[in-house]
């Protein structure tokens, strides 16, 4: 367990990161490791982290070295979409029992490799470790690798077991997997001058497809996305990319950092959602590959595109603008998605009265200050008992968040619009904001809001009050 | 006599099994004021609990001891006693459900001495009961948590009684009975004129109500002193094999006798409960049951036709698989697939060939494998990819059921809920016969072996089918 120590400690000293520059050495040799409060804690683990970042991979078998909770709890709940191979799909886990537990799963797991490598027979298999083969001292490690040349496919250990911290280090340790073993162990079929990596892009409901023709179009070829409806061929040969963007705040910033000083691939940080962070996106893209050699007429197509895509978005939200303006918006979500949905809905004249900063980090926070001109509505916490006051007492008139606090919106008698993994409509690129509003405004002018809020009738008052008329004319319309 | 057929891979495809601190996590939801909490790493609680969200479509309390991987060697007490003095301050709640987890009870936490010591320190924690349970993840599944947690509330809550309440009747209820199960029981056993004590009662606290304040714990379930007064009950009613345990221990410790209805669906076993209950009460059987019966000997004359004869392939828990399995026959189809995760007592006096011990895999194989093929298949949500591969319509059954709406209010005990049950699958059939109707074609009625092979047959039809 000392190299997972080792590599845990090496990802939260990460140099790449905004927030660990600015901390004297003191405080980063303590590292970011914020302890968990026992009771009060909420969120997955490292390894429901690493599958969220490498599960994506849609040709490869995804293999829980683990008991029954770890993948029979979890598998096949997340929307992130495939254009082909349906492999990543399959739930495939060792399943250990208390025998594995007294003897050791090492060879329940090579078992299960192979009867994965001889049935499914996919182009890898990739190995996670979790909490109890982790304890138990199951070394994954060297079973893949005695699997791999047994078996003659790469079979990579992924250590992210459950109890080393939080999801977002189990991106990064997924991330970690990858650099170890993955990229760089196969060449592209070809390459151009316009090549780039995704980092940070899973696909989800399909909102890489959202964007990719916007690359398309101007002649960049998306060489591999981390992970989004990849193949791992893709992935294996991506340390060939002129240039890549870091999405999804910085969940997966150790892969963009050691390409860049691996392969000197240069990246920055960017976000598909909202009308200027896509251009934004476009135009950086652009700059960089000319930079690294691309043709010189890029940046001036990209302009066009920019120009021909906003227009026709702005036409699209234009309908919508009188239907939202002043309509006053509760964020709940965090990192990116807590700046660029901002600038977004503020461009269709909703007002933001709250933003939540979890896992958000100081650049994060920069970029709200800068979008409100004030940091007045960034909160950190927000206990569900006091979302739901802020809601019941009318503050909002809709949230947006993810499906941990859906019940709390909605019991509230509040328009809720879904903004995370769980999420059912794409809101990437020029297409995508546009589905944002719709869904906004699909929730917040349905007409079951007035109906719900009507008091029963038991609960009316003596004499004619405005819900007894209600109740009065219904059963007119019912008689 | 189904004979019983254990896998021997080593890796599980497609998992059927969910984990069983989870299925003790959900026995606890169904208590009052309770908040459930698993020992082990954050991910544990975390996966369940978006798991239930999914499949209930509530908020859903459910809290974690955090372990990390410092904490797990060196054990526990530290964080069951952070984690108490935490909710004590947060939630309050009158209910703590502490089950252990895979590590921490391969580390041998001693969590009940752990209790002891945490009591002693903390006097303030007094007014707040906590039942643990142990459910090591790496043993049994979800049905074999639920019933272990119900027999650690029963063991730790009941007061022992020699007084006894004629008309209070204990309903131990399983875990594959929704809220809309339980609360068709519960008016079941009302209208003899008797008092339902529900362990556990998720009609209470998951049937999908507005509640008027948003507190950190469930609202509604069985309460910690109904459970007390248990042991004043003239009988218990046991649902399930997995409530046996429970049962038992009820009767050791107060006294009640019990009587173990295998399962309530199907016009035997509805009749069984009818019966005992009028015989209970000494009062006659209501009207509306009466009238409820001949409705059910009704919908089973329309329905027969759908089921009879047809293959149906199922895969569920033990007391699950074994309430489908025999309604299913007795309605005149036959169950060649039935699959359960774990194996238990009950599965060999199922009325089928074959009991598989296995996975989604291993039911999607054996479903594809049936010669004259099947014609549904049933499972929880996760048979959705068998079912679009083996293009088969899936009747959804258990937990998780993810991609429909009003999972908790599926009634499918007593003569109303059979025949529930009877119209929703008929009804499946039904729409599979009129698919069927818009594709025949005449060489569809050509005898077996004579004629065209049934890919030649395709061309000539080719224009009508779309």
């Amino acid at each position: 367990m000392s190299a997972l120590k080792q590599r845990i400690d090496s990802l939260l000293i990460e140099p790449g990161c905004a927030t660990n520059q600015a901390k004297n050495d003191k405080a980063r040799k303590a590292g970011c490791k914020k302890p968990l409060t026992p009771g009060a804690a909420a969120g997955g683990c490292a390894f429901d982290g690493a599958k969220i970042a490498l599960q994506p991979i849609v040709d490869v078998a995804h293999l829980v070295h683990g008991p029954i909770a770890c993948e029979g709890n979890s598998w096949d709940s997340r929307h992130v979409y495939s254009s082909g191979a349906q492999t990543y799909r399959t739930g495939f886990t060792t399943d250990m029992g208390e025998f594995d537990v007294v003897y050791g799963g090492e060879k329940r797991l090579y078992r299960a490799i192979k009867e994965i490598a001889e049935t499914v027979k996919p182009p890898a298999i990739f190995v996670y470790q979790t909490c109890l083969p982790a304890m138990i001292g199951d070394d994954i490690d060297a079973v893949c690798q005695a699997a791999s040349t047994r078996f003659g496919l790469p079979v990579i250990p992924v250590n992210a077991p459950g109890f080393a911290g939080s999801k977002n280090l189990g991106n990064k340790l997924g991330g970690e997997a990858l650099l170890d073993h993955v990229v760089g162990t196969m060449e592209p079929e070809f390459t151009t001058d316009c090549d780039i990596n995704l980092i940070g892009e899973y696909n989800v409901v399909g909102e890489l497809w959202q964007v990719k023709p916007l690359f398309d179009a101007l002649g960049i070829r998306v060489l591999a996305s981390f992970c989004g409806d990849a193949r791992y061929r893709d992935i294996a040969g991506a340390h060939r990319a002129k240039a890549a963007i870091m999405l999804c705040s910085q969940a997966l910033i150790n892969i963009a950092r050691k390409m860049d000083e691996r392969y000197g691939i240069p990246f920055f940080e960017g976000s598909f959602y909202g009308i200027a962070d896509m251009s934004d996106c476009l135009r950086r893209i652009s700059a960089l590959l000319v930079e690294q050699g691309a043709p010189a007429d890029l940046p001036a197509r990209a302009e066009a595109l920019i120009a021909r895509e906003e227009a026709r978005a702005w036409a699209r939200l234009e309908s919508y603008k009188a239907r939202l303006k002043g309509k006053r918006v509760l964020l709940f979500t965090g990192g990116v998605k807590s700046w660029s949905v901002v600038s977004a809905l503020r461009e269709v004249g909703m007002e933001i009265v709250g933003t939540s900063m979890r896992k958000s980090t100081a650049h994060d926070r920069e970029k709200v200050v800068e979008i409100m001109g004030t940091d007045a509505h960034m909160f950190d916490e927000l206990p569900p008992r006091e979302m739901y006051r802020m809601l019941k007492e009318s503050k909002a008139d809709v949230m947006l968040s993810g499906g941990r606090s859906q019940f709390v919106a909605l019991k509230a008698k509040t328009p809720w619009v879904e903004i995370n993994q769980e999420r059912h409509h794409a809101y990437a690129g020029y297409d995508g904001i546009v589905n944002l509003v719709a869904e906004i405004d699909k929730a917040l002018h349905n007409p079951i809001w007035a109906q719900v809020k009507t008091p029963a009738p038991w609960d009316l008052q003596e004499g004619a009050d405005e819900g007894e008329s209600a109740f009065a004319d219904q059963e007119l319309r019912h008689g | 006599m189904a004979e019983i057929l254990a896998g021997r891979k080593a890796c599980t495809v497609n998992p059927l099994k969910m984990s069983a601190p989870i299925g003790a996590a959900l026995a606890f939801l169904g208590m009052d004021r309770c908040l459930p909490l698993l020992h082990g790493s954050q991910g544990c609680t975390a996966f369940g609990l978006v798991l239930f969200v999914r499949h209930f479509r509530e908020t859903i309390p459910l809290q974690t001891t955090a372990m990390s991987e410092v904490t797990t060697i060196l054990g526990g007490q530290e964080n069951i006693e952070q984690a108490l003095v935490n909710i004590h301050k947060r939630a309050n709640p009158a209910l703590i459900g502490l089950c252990s987890t895979g590590i921490t009870e391969a580390k041998g936490d001693d969590v009940a001495g752990f209790l002891t010591d945490i009591r002693a320190r903390h006097p303030e924690l007094a007014g707040m009961e906590v039942v643990f349970t142990p459910t090591p993840d790496f043993v049994g599944g979800f049905q074999e948590g639920w019933g272990k947690a119900v027999e650690c509330m029963v063991t730790s809550l009941v007061r022992p009684s020699k007084a006894r309440t004629p008309w209070q009747v204990n309903i131990l209820a399983p875990c594959h009975l929704t809220p809309g199960d339980l609360e068709e029981l519960r008016e079941i056993v009302e209208a003899f004129g008797l008092y339902p004590v529900i362990l556990p009662d998720l009609s209470g606290s998951l049937d999908g109500h507005i509640p008027e304040t948003f507190l950190p714990h469930t609202l509604g379930g069985t309460t910690v002193e109904d459970v007390r007064r248990m042991g004043e009950a003239a009988l218990t009613i046991a649902v399930g094999e997995q409530m046996r345990p429970a049962a038992a221990a009820l009767e050791r410790i107060a006294g009640v006798p019990f009587r173990l209805f295998d399962r309530l669906t199907g016009l035997a076993a509805s009749d069984a409960l009818i019966g005992l209950l009028a015989e209970v009460s000494g009062n006659e059987v209501p009207a509306k049951y009466k009238r409820q019966r001949s409705q059910l000997l009704d919908a089973m004359l329309d329905g027969h036709f759908y089921f009879g004869g047809k293959r149906i392939a199922v895969a569920g828990e033990a007391d699950l698989l074994h309430t489908l399995v025999s309604f299913f026959t007795e309605m005149g189809a036959e169950v060649p697939v039935a699959v359960a995760p774990t194996e238990t007592p009950i599965l060999p006096q199922l009325p089928c060939a074959t009991v598989r011990i296995g996975d989604l895999d291993d039911f999607e194989r054996a479903a594809a494998a049936v010669e004259e093929g099947c014609d549904l298949l049933v499972t929880h949500s996760h048979g959705r990819q068998a079912a679009q591969r083996l293009d088969l319509p899936l009747y959804r059954a258990g937990i998780p059921s993810f991609d429909r709406l009003g999972a908790a209010h599926q009634v499918s005990v007593g003569y109303r809920g059979t025949r529930n049950l009877i119209f929703e699958v008929a009804n499946v059939f039904i729409a599979r016969l009129n698919e069927h109707e818009r594709h025949a074609n005449p060489a569809d009625f050509l005898p077996a072996g004579r004629g065209a092979a049934p890919g030649a047959a395709v061309e000539p039809s080719a224009v009508t089918r779309h």
